[in-house]
């Protein structure tokens, strides 16, 4: 089944009189289950297009579907619902809340989406294990490093089960150790849940990891290449 | 709910010096305002009681034709037979005072001036003149048989230079229009602590005033004193006789009572600009916090908070910083009240004349009903006014909240 797909999208961005076509004509299907990277040259538009897929912001033209809905028809709020229950976000920038603890962190999607207490102890506790954290769970942002901190937010983008998760250059703040800690948890997911993951990257390491590599350039695939798995 | 707090609170600790000087802002504003708000009901509570003591008491029985601003002295315009209006009145319930009083205006000479005073004519027996014993400095008061004695306030006496002992030369309105004048002998002086009274007031037996003034056996009024003030309206109508006017203290005060309307009117514009001062500070926090923390907004936007919840979460830090601010300039504010509600603070002669009696003293009381007004006003203001910042964040763009640094 596909989880988000999009069809002839175009993302132009206006500067005063400058304008940016970032996404010039972008068809591209992700299928559940896919693990695929989305690489190309700085500025080709890959962050663009997580963004877009991630209903974080709005197409130029063309459509976006997440689970078969247009959500170019959604509004603010229909959309903020969206990504809190079928999209995980993991930022380049370690984007977690710095006054919530690590537990608080994850616990935080499924507290907007009103699940029980018990509920969220069991979700919570059960991510902190898989992504190795356990013990860090009352630890602040500041008191975790860079890597752990990625790993919070992926368990932060796992907590309310989504069909997607989308990462900008998970790894491009960490370390080769650290970062391949992070890829090896989030393939693991994968393979072990299903669960879908689109991730934009620069690194030669990271791509390796990939069951599907689409490159962009200037704004257009040149290159969706579902056989160049590892 | 109870995250939003849990949050909120840590938002407000990071930046703890920040959030406490904002806190701090409320809480001076609030503690002006309380402190105003307990000056002015102090000033005015404090001029309605020296002015019912020393002035016009709580009931006054007049002949019907009296007119206060003429002092008439005219026989038609008096009670005749005062002494036994009085004991009448006096049996009245709720009466605990009356007493008969004559007022004329005379007029001291020295060798250089003439200074004009109120002469009263009192029964020196009368427990209505307790305020003026009791604040006799000098000599003694007088007795009902002293044919040619007074006693004069202070700042007359210091005035005319002269001391208990001594002679003064007063001329008055007679009741046929003549003008009397006598020497009379000070035998004692009297410190009310209101300025207007101690400068300009002269007391003496009411028979001998009768008899300076060509008013045997009459009186200007009768002057009462209740057990209980809010029983005057009652009292009054129980007076009431087609030959006189009975005068409540709401009546003969309502330049008091005008003035308290009018110094309430202004203390709104005054609330209005402390508390637009310091919800301006609030607002101005909350401003650099949503510019500090865009990026933080863009990823709570991200994971799917909705722009309502931002807002509540802004305001719920507002809140805490204003009901912190508040708790703390709720005390400062009545300690600040208590502290001089006892111990008052001097402001002198501030250069009103009789119709208004004002201590040189004020004595602010905090009543419950300001500190609960004044309480939610602060609350109401710093809230509105944080719904600007408030709105601000929700409104953001999680794109480009997550651009933010
Ligand atoms: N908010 C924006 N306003 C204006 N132009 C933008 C904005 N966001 C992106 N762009 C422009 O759109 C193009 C695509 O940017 P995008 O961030 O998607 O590239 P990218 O592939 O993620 O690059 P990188 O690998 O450096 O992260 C760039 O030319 C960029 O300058
Ligand atoms: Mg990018």
């Amino acid at each position: 089944m596909e989880v988000a797909k999009i069809e002839n999208v175009t993302k132009t961005f206006k500067i005063g009189e400058v304008e940016t076509r970032a996404l010039r004509g972008v068809d591209l299907s992700i299928e559940n289950g896919e693990f695929t990277a989305l690489v190309g040259p700085s500025g080709s538009g890959k962050t663009t297009l997580l963004q877009l897929i991630g209903c974080l912001d709005q197409p130029t033209s063309g459509k976006v579907f997440i689970n078969g809905k247009d959500v170019t028809k959604l509004n603010r709020n229909q959309r903020a619902d969206l990504r809190k229950s079928a999209l995980g976000f993991v930022f380049q920038f370690f984007a977690l809340i710095p006054t919530l603890t690590a537990y608080e962190n994850v616990e935080m999607p499924l507290l907007l989406d009103h699940h029980s207490a018990t509920e969220r102890r069991e979700r919570v506790n059960q991510l902190l294990v898989s992504v190795g954290l356990a013990d860090r769970a009352h630890h602040r942002p500041d008191q975790l490093s860079g890597g752990e901190q990625q790993r919070v937010a992926v368990a932060r983008a796992l907590a309310t089960n989504p069909s997607l998760i989308l990462a900008d250059e998970p790894t491009a703040n960490l370390d080769t150790e650290n970062g391949r800690q992070v890829m090896e948890i989030m393939q693991k997911l994968n393979n072990e849940t299903g669960v879908t993951y689109v991730f934009a990257t620069h690194d030669p390491r990271v791509i390796k990891y990939a069951k599907r590599v689409v490159t962009l350039r200037d704004g257009v695939i040149v290159e969706n290449n579902g056989a160049n798995k590892k | 709910m109870f995250q939003l707090i849990k949050m909120a609170y840590r938002n407000l600790n990071r930046n703890r010096r920040r959030s406490i000087l904002s806190a701090l802002a409320v809480s001076l504003g609030l503690a002006l305002l309380l402190f105003m708000a307990a000056i002015i009901k102090g000033e005015i509570q404090g001029a309605m009681q020296t002015t019912i003591a020393l002035q016009t008491g709580d009931l006054q029985v007049r002949a019907a034709s009296y007119v206060e601003e003429k002092s008439s002295l005219k026989w038609q315009d008096l009670i005749a037979n005062p002494d036994q209006v009085a004991a009448q009145v006096k049996s009245v319930p709720h009466v605990t005072i009356a007493t008969p009083r004559l007022f004329a205006t005379g007029i001291i000479n020295t060798p250089s001036e003439a200074v004009g005073v109120q002469l009263m004519g009192i029964d020196p027996a009368s427990e209505a003149n307790a305020p003026i014993v009791k604040g006799m400095i000098a000599g003694n008061f007088i007795t009902a048989d002293d044919q040619n004695g007074i006693v004069i306030g202070q700042t007359l006496a210091q005035k005319l230079g002269v001391k208990v002992g001594d002679q003064i030369d007063l001329s008055a309105n007679t009741s046929n229009g003549d003008i009397n004048e006598q020497n009379f002998i000070v035998r004692g002086i009297f410190l009310t602590d209101t300025p207007a009274y101690d400068k300009g007031t002269i007391l003496m037996p009411l028979a001998k005033a009768q008899a300076f003034t060509a008013t045997q056996n009459h009186a200007s009024t009768i002057f009462i004193m209740l057990d209980d003030r809010d029983q005057s309206n009652a009292v009054a109508a129980a007076l009431t006789s087609p030959n006189y006017q009975v005068l409540t203290w709401q009546k003969m005060n309502d330049l008091v009572i005008q003035l308290e309307q009018l110094a309430n009117s202004y203390m709104v514009l005054f609330y209005l600009i402390v508390l637009g001062i310091t919800a301006t500070v609030i607002v101005n926090t909350l401003i650099m916090a949503v510019y500090e923390r865009t990026r933080e907004i863009g990823i709570l936007a991200a994971i799917g908070m909705k722009g309502r919840r931002i807002m509540s979460l802004f305001l719920t830090e507002a809140g805490m910083l204003a009901l912190g601010g508040i708790a703390f300039g709720l005390v400062l504010g009545s300690l600040l009240s208590m502290y001089f509600g006892k111990y008052g603070f001097y402001i002198g002669n501030i250069g009103l004349n009789y119709q208004f009696l004002l201590g040189d003293r004020i004595y602010p009381i905090l009543t419950t009903s300001d500190a609960i007004n004044l309480t939610i006003i602060a609350l109401v203001i710093t809230l509105i006014a944080s719904l600007y910042p408030a709105v601000l964040a929700a409104q953001l763009e999680p794109v480009e909240a997550l651009h933010g640094k």
